[in-house]
């Protein structure tokens, strides 16, 4: 269980980065945290002739906070957020997600832009992000600076949006006001390991903004309006055969243990977020 | 503070294995040395048309056709219809399993060697593969080995007169069971480093192995050599539970390429390797039926057990072991009176059936377990006292059960009393039921076994085994500063022998173990001995230790007695030191007086010296019986499947208890893993038997937080039969925890009429029972 070979460059600057992204060849991945490609390397399920560590940027690794966003680098890690550095657009949400991946171990390394990229379909950020409609700004060496919103960033299971080329530099969430509320529930087989169901809400009475949004799907997370609608509206989530109805006819390819852990991890995500209010 | 038997104190071996200054296989450099990658088969079942080695590098890539002159492993068995197996250390003509080794390649790092292994070409024409046992055992499925006509390692069967309970018994109650299959996950796995050391004019194989002199003795006889050209030397080895105990096909590759390049080869297995050709145990199918009274009092049981064995038959134990324990040891502590069983050792295409920590027990005692409970239910009784009155009643002992096990003591029923008071059965009654009406569901199991342990001589020759445990020797010396070294060819890897020995050696020479030094697992010094395994180690070790170190403690009376001008007679042993009345002389003077200044001694000194080896086996052969009664709370989430341990609580006797604080963690460490059996651990393969389960992310094993806080309580039940009566000890909690569990699943499951009949009991077999039932629920309704 040894990786391929392969040369590794690490790049201090944006520009340099850019630069060695544009001339490179196909056979080049990025590395960051290495929490996952760091395995597939050594399954040799990856067998890229040049990584770019990008960890080195000081433009990734920061952490900003504008009027409207909070902005993330791509670099930061799980555990700087987990550990409170990252300021939450949403009171709680972003530490709860970070503190529930994997291990501290894995945490300490394992980066935000790193888990949005990779796209695992059970991976936790690919969910949250989706449910706080967050923004993701990708550079490349050609094309300059896009935003591409995380609805239509991970297209589905390992895939995204991006280009070739193209690297992920900032994730932006925009910040909620104090009525916000959220939700996000996940069922793992034991703590750490990949979920078997997520399900993750977020609301805000004042920009009249409601997502319900399902992860480890087999594919890109799967946004219900129908069943935001019904939150919305009620205040309460739709029963569970609903909700099961409503999963079946997504068109994913999922088994009845897995929908009804769906509609589980929905009813709670959702009991959760409103029980305080 | 005195070090001996029964003394609660830490490891020796704790500081460099915890400081990481422990020096295993993966640890061990030698000048020159290469590593060494396999290329494994990628199909479960075909034929090698063609193997190509990259071009100039012929010399680095090894095959079966280079192995010419390696015998095939082939474990012989006395036993009637036993079909023996040829295992090439790398796969000639045929492949029988995804993993099985083809090509072993060498460079200087293990990354160079599989960018070599990945260069080879293998050209392997795919036959249909076998995956389902029960269809193995079945007329005109493919055939694994072609030459025997079927899929048969072994067929047993124990008649019984069984025909006249079918018509009688007023409750019958018919199951099917299964458990899965499963990799043991020591944390290091296998490793093999060999050179040929020419001034020994020996082979050198350090390798990660609970065996060594059985390693020797297979390595010689496969590749050719005396066994005096050997040398096994087992280093610190980090875990074996039974995937050690055998000789590997690694073992004998790596050896012989070492002796034909000249150069130290080392192989270190990988946990893709280990979870995909380490998949090789635990992967049993029952077919009960059981006859009991309106009480629930079992009169017989009717039993066909398949035990899905893989390809090859392993050497020394062979593909019997498990289902020959299985047949013998279903009826477990239980006393009844009619019992029938057929067993079938199923050859598929998967890697080869390995004894794993319990051996056959942790999947008979859950078809036992779950059946008492069933038992119970249909008569509508607790399930406890109906266990408790089907064990063997302590008045009884010694007792000889319906499958002639011999119980030689114990009290199997208080075992069970124990559990039900300390864990809080008639109070938890009333909390389940409060809980229920919240919608909460809580449930609590028992199971009960009994562990044969150190089995003797005459078990293993009644299994046909070619190679037959006997006497277990040790030697025990006095160095010349007085400090003592005890010498065994058993091994440590993780049971704290190097400890308990000490313990053991103490207890007759009264010094303390910080003096006292233990070698293991090298041939070169230690005596033979077959090894760790089977919950031997402290009875048979443990038992020499004990017999050379009370023959020496007279050789250092009589020596002592020079020096303190008295009898022999007269000399007593306490704190390390030799006394008469209240004069006294230390082990330092005797051992200089021997060694270094014996012009001090008569002339009529006894001039067999401090160094004893002695040979011992218990009084009986057929193994002396530990027992324990586990008891779990659990409580199951039935909109998720999840399944959390609210609390463990187990009751166990094994003898004399050398050491509580090892004891202990033997236990917890046992529990855990049975925790894995019973709720996580399963590999999983498709149709065309490719595992699925290849990296830890898809192979689930408990972590800490899955674990429940184990509570402990004993008896001490001394053998009759052994040295201080000491029982085997490091098998037994892995044996019992799945029976424990899923009979406290389906307590918790019963408003949902669902009942779970096989393990691991994961969230997506526990939910897809319970929506199963409901949905055939509203159709009836």
């Amino acid at each position: 269980m040894k990786p391929a070979p392969f040369t590794i460059a690490r790049p201090a600057a944006l520009d340099a980065a850019q630069q060695t992204l544009h001339a490179a060849s196909h056979d080049t991945k990025i590395i960051s945290g290495g929490q996952s490609l760091g395995p597939m390397l050594n399954l040799r399920l990856a067998r890229p002739e040049r990584l770019v560590d990008i960890t080195g940027l000081p433009e990734l690794t920061e952490i900003r906070q504008t009027a409207t966003h909070v902005e993330i680098g791509a670099a930061v890690t799980h555990a700087r957020i987990e550990d409170g550095e990252v300021p939450d657009p949403i009171p709680g949400m972003l530490r709860h997600v970070a503190s529930g991946i994997a291990y501290r171990a894995v945490r300490n390394r394992g980066t935000i832009g790193g888990s949005l990229c990779h796209a695992d379909p059970a991976a936790d950020w690919v969910t949250a992000m989706t449910a706080l409609g967050a923004l993701l700004v990708v550079r490349s060496g050609s094309s300059g600076v896009r935003e591409i919103p995380m609805s239509g960033f991970m297209l589905g299971a390992y895939r995204t949006a991006m280009e070739a080329g193209e690297f992920l530099t900032t994730v932006r969430i925009p910040r909620y006001s104090p009525r916000a509320r959220w939700g996000y529930y996940k069922i793992c087989r034991k703590v750490g390991e990949f979920a078997d169901a997520i399900a993750a809400f977020v609301a805000d009475p004042e920009t009249r903004t409601c997502r319900v949004v399902f992860g480890s799907t087999g594919g890109a997370p799967l946004a219900c309006r129908d069943l935001a609608r019904h939150i919305a509206t009620t205040g309460g989530a739709a029963p569970l055969a609903t909700v099961k109805t409503v999963l079946r006819d997504s068109g994913l390819d999922l088994s009845e243990v897995k929908i009804h852990q769906l509609a589980v991890a929905h009813r709670r995500a959702v009991s959760g977020a409103l029980s305080d209010v | 503070m005195t070090t001996g038997i029964g003394a609660r104190i830490e490891r020796k071996e704790d500081r460099r294995l915890l400081t990481g200054q422990a020096k295993f296989v993966g640890d061990i450099k030698l000048p020159r040395q290469w590593e060494a990658a396999f290329v494994r088969s990628p199909v479960a079942h075909g034929r090698i048309r063609a193997i190509r080695k990259p071009d100039g590098q012929e010399h680095r890539v090894f095959v079966a056709a280079d192995l010419c002159d390696v015998r095939p492993i082939r474990a012989e068995s006395s036993l009637p219809t036993y079909n023996a197996s040829d295992q090439y250390p790398l796969a000639k003509d045929k492949v029988r399993f995804v993993g099985e080794c083809v090509a072993l390649c060498i460079a200087p790092t293990r990354a160079e060697a599989e960018d070599l292994a990945e260069a080879v070409e293998i050209d392997i024409e795919p036959l249909p593969p076998v995956i389902d046992a029960l269809k193995a055992r079945q007329a005109g499925a493919p055939l694994v080995h072609e030459e025997w006509g079927n899929n048969l390692f072994l067929t047993t069967f124990f008649d019984g007169d069984i025909e006249a309970l079918r018509k009688t018994a007023p409750v019958v109650i018919e199951r099917e069971y299964s458990t899965a299959r499963q990799c043991m996950n020591p944390m290091e796995g296998k490793g093999t480093l060999a050179h040929w050391d020419e001034r020994a004019g020996q082979l050198v194989v350090y390798t990660s192995t609970q065996v060594p002199h059985l390693i020797r003795t297979g390595v010689s006889e496969f590749l050719g050599l005396d066994q005096g050209q050997v040398r096994v030397i087992a280093p610190d080895v980090g875990g074996g539970f039974g995937y050690k105990c055998v000789l590997q096909p690694e073992e004998l590759s790596v050896s012989w390429v070492a002796r034909r390049t000249g150069r130290p080869i080392r192989w270190t297995e990988d946990r893709r390797e280990h979870l995909v050709a380490g998949a090789n145990t635990r992967q049993h199918h029952y077919k009960l039926t059981a006859f009991a009274d309106e009480r629930g009092k079992l009169l017989g049981m009717d039993a066909e057990i398949t035990v899905d064995v893989g390809a090859y038959s392993v050497w020394p134990f062979t593909a019997c072991l498990e289902a020959a324990q299985a047949g013998g040891n279903l009826p477990g502590p239980y006393d009844f009176g009619t019992y029938r069983c057929r067993t079938w050792s199923v050859a598929t295409n998967k890697p080869a059936f390995t004894p794993y920590r319990g051996v056959a027990r942790p999947g008979v005692c859950f078809a036992m377990e779950l059946t008492i409970d069933a038992i119970a239910r249909a008569v509508g009784r607790e399930p406890s006292e109906v266990r408790k009155e089907n064990l063997v009643a302590a008045a009884k002992m010694p007792f000889t059960n319906v499958t002639k096990k011999f119980y030689d003591s114990g009290d199997y029923p208080e075992s069970v009393a124990q559990a039900e008071r300390h864990i809080g059965l008639s109070e938890f009654r009333t909390r389940q039921a409060a809980a229920r009406a919240e919608g909460r569901h809580l449930g609590i199991g028992f199971s009960t076994f009994t562990e044969q342990s150190a089995h003797g001589t005459k078990v293993f020759a009644a299994w046909g085994l070619p190679l037959v445990p006997g006497y277990e020797q040790a030697m025990v010396k006095i160095t010349p500063s007085g400090s003592v070294e005890v010498r065994s060819g058993n091994h440590s890897f993780g049971q704290g022998l190097e400890t308990t020995l000490a313990q053991v050696a103490s207890e007759w020479l009264t010094i303390d173990v910080s003096r006292i030094n233990v070698t293991m697992g090298d041939t070169g010094v230690t005596p033979y001995s077959t090894g760790a395994y089977a919950s031997r180690g402290m009875v048979m070790a443990g038992g020499a230790v004990s017999k050379a170190a009370e023959v020496l403690a007279g050789r250092v009376k009589t020596h002592a007695a020079h020096l303190l001008q008295c009898k022999p007679d007269d000399v007593r042993l306490a704190d390390g030191k030799a006394w008469f009345k209240e004069a006294h002389v230390g082990f330092d003077d005797i051992a200089r007086a021997w060694y270094l200044r014996p012009d001090q001694l008569p002339d009529d000194v006894e001039t067999a010296g401090l160094e004893v080896t002695e040979g011992y086996k218990p009084d009986i052969d057929t193994g002396v019986f530990t027992y324990a009664t586990h008891a779990a709370i659990v409580e199951v989430d039935p909109d998720t499947g999840k399944v959390a341990i609210e609390d463990y609580y187990i009751f166990e006797d094994c003898g004399r208890r050398v050491n509580p604080l090892i004891l202990e963690g033997q236990a917890f460490g046992g529990a855990a893993q049975g925790i894995g059996t019973a709720l996580f651990e399963e590999v999983l393969y498709d149709a065309n038997g490719q595992p699925l389960t290849s990296t830890l992310a898809d192979y689930v094993l408990p972590g800490p937080a899955e674990l429940p806080h184990f509570r402990l309580g004993h008896a001490e039940t001394l053998s009759p039969y052994t040295r201080h009566g000491i029982k085997g000890v490091g098998e037994g909690a892995a044996i019992a925890p799945g029976g424990a569990i899923v009979n406290a699943i389906n307590d918790a499951l019963r408003p949902f009429a669902v009942e779970i009949n096989t393990i691991p009991a994961t969230p997506d077999k526990v939910l897809g029972a319970i929506l199963r039932s409901r949905a055939a629920q509203e159709v009836a309704e």
